[in-house]
């Protein structure tokens, strides 16, 4: 880890930039931009060599492809096979994929391996560090899919998507996702991929005629604790969420949020070590759903006794008039300690933390709108 | 044939405006762009075979969509940008 340097990794509307910090996380410098103009939802560096990069591009005209680097981000080049849904057969209403959403690097005994999560929904995999793409045939065709992930163009402003990609570290056969679209909801495989079953119980889905239905929530970020893998939290539309496996049933903690507030927002960042911690960006949920900080008075909000109580921090962070928006991708924390937290808003701004979100600064203005942030330990 | 390629696909053919292509049908041109210019077809051609929504397609001055379509040596094809967001 010392030899390590911590690179931020935005993706943005108009492109990616790389924030490489210095060894104490004080200053970042922009390296940038990469894909001047395509739209670029997330790169996610390879937790398992700390080397190769992967970018999920598309642009305003042309179709969706991922990008890799094994280079730590100084030479991309396009993957061979970019991830595709099968060919419809006859008398079928086919999928064509309108950009990759999410990517997630495999378990850590399966080198190579990454999945990718796409709008409309549907679940890659990649069994060559990223060059070629295969569907996930087990969710995309399921018998239910119908139901799951109707051909239907609701979802997010830009269109239903599958995120929220999670593989247990003790068994790469375990695996969750969650979708925000036509179905939507968590689902769970533990054979691989090959069968997979809702997960949604005690999840609220407000906009549905049954209020706790066995799928048509929107999860807005799902995440499980690497260390405690049984754990999983949940930011929704509908809540803050917990649930500890075995169990089945999510149980709301966003409850315990000021009530003025609420517990509405898109991401949700989970601390390294404890599972008990996590930190979460309130977005206003009243009325016609601003999404915007409470009263134009941003604030993270953070628990450390698994959603019981929470904490307001907004140290160095505008006191009014600042109406921000954070995407479910674009808040992340890094593995230090002192743990690291990282935000960047639909208005371009990065804002860091290095003291777990006790006060803020502003890493990096004036960029596109910023749909994903991700940390990245980087050896090169 | 001759074949115009849109501004955003010229990362694809070393910055060239147009190259030269054959092909019996649209599907078979695009088969030969890809083959000369690999990763080029998926970026204008889903994976349905539909030309993709902000992409446009003309051969001798006509709009296609069917990659069915017959192509004769001496066609000009024209694969262009149509008009996107901000």
């Amino acid at each position: 880890m010392a030899a390590a340097a911590l690179a931020l990794l935005v993706a943005t509307r108009k492109g990616a930039w790389i924030l490489r910090g210095d060894a104490d996380r004080r200053r970042f410098a922009l390296d940038g931009p990469h894909f001047l103009g395509h739209e670029l939802h997330h790169v996610v560096l390879d937790r398992r060599d700390r080397r190769t990069l992967l970018a999920a591009a598309k642009t305003g005209h042309l179709g969706p492809t991922v990008f890799r680097s094994t280079d730590a981000g100084r030479t991309w080049k396009e993957a061979s096979q970019p991830p595709a849904f099968r060919k419809a057969r006859d008398g079928e209403d086919g999928r064509a994929v309108d950009h990759v959403f999410w990517l997630e690097p495999g378990h850590a005994s399966e080198p190579g391996v990454w999945y990718a999560g796409s709008s409309p929904e549907g679940l890659f995999r990649s069994e060559n560090g990223g060059d070629a793409w295969e569907p996930v045939a087990g969710l995309n065709d399921h018998p239910r899919n119908a139901e799951w992930m109707p051909i239907l163009k609701v979802g997010t402003p830009d269109g239903p998507i599958l995120h929220s990609i999670q593989v247990d570290p003790r068994d790469p056969r375990h695996l969750y996702v969650s979708m925000s679209g036509g179905g939507g909801g968590t689902w769970e495989s533990v054979d691989g991929g090959s069968d997979w079953r809702p997960l949604n119980g005690g999840h609220l889905a407000l906009f549905q005629p049954v209020p706790y239905p066995e799928y048509g929530q929107d999860p807005h970020c799902v995440r499980l604790h690497p260390l405690a893998p049984d754990v999983l939290w949940m930011q929704s539309h509908c809540g803050i969420y917990r649930l500890v496996r075995p169990a089945e049933t999510w149980e709301r903690v966003g409850d315990n949020m000021p009530r003025e507030i609420g517990d509405i927002g898109f991401p949700i960042v989970l601390h390294p070590r404890d599972p008990e911690t996590a930190w979460v960006f309130p977005m206003d949920g009243t009325d016609v759903w601003p999404r915007t900080s409470p009263g134009g008075r941003p604030a993270v909000y953070r628990t450390r006794d698994a959603g019981k109580s929470w904490q307001r921090l907004d140290g160095g962070l505008p006191r009014e008039q600042a109406w921000l928006t954070v995407r479910r991708q674009a808040m992340t924390g890094d593995a230090r300690d002192p743990v690291g937290l990282y935000f960047g808003t639909t208005a371009g701004e990065v804002w860091g933390s290095r003291d777990e979100g006790a006060s803020w600064s502003c890493l990096a203005r004036h960029l596109p709108q910023i749909h994903a942030v991700e940390t990245a330990e980087l050896d090169a | 044939m001759k074949v115009w390629i849109a501004q955003p696909l010229r990362s694809y053919t070393q910055q060239k405006s147009h190259v030269e292509a054959a092909g019996a049908t649209l599907r078979e041109l695009l088969a030969d762009l890809e083959r000369q210019f690999p990763g080029i077809r998926f970026r204008m051609i889903d994976e349905q075979d539909r030309v993709r929504r902000h992409m446009r397609v003309f051969a001798n001055g006509a709009p296609v969509e069917d990659l069915a379509t017959p192509l004769a040596p001496g066609d000009e094809v024209h694969i262009l940008q149509a008009l996107t967001g901000g």
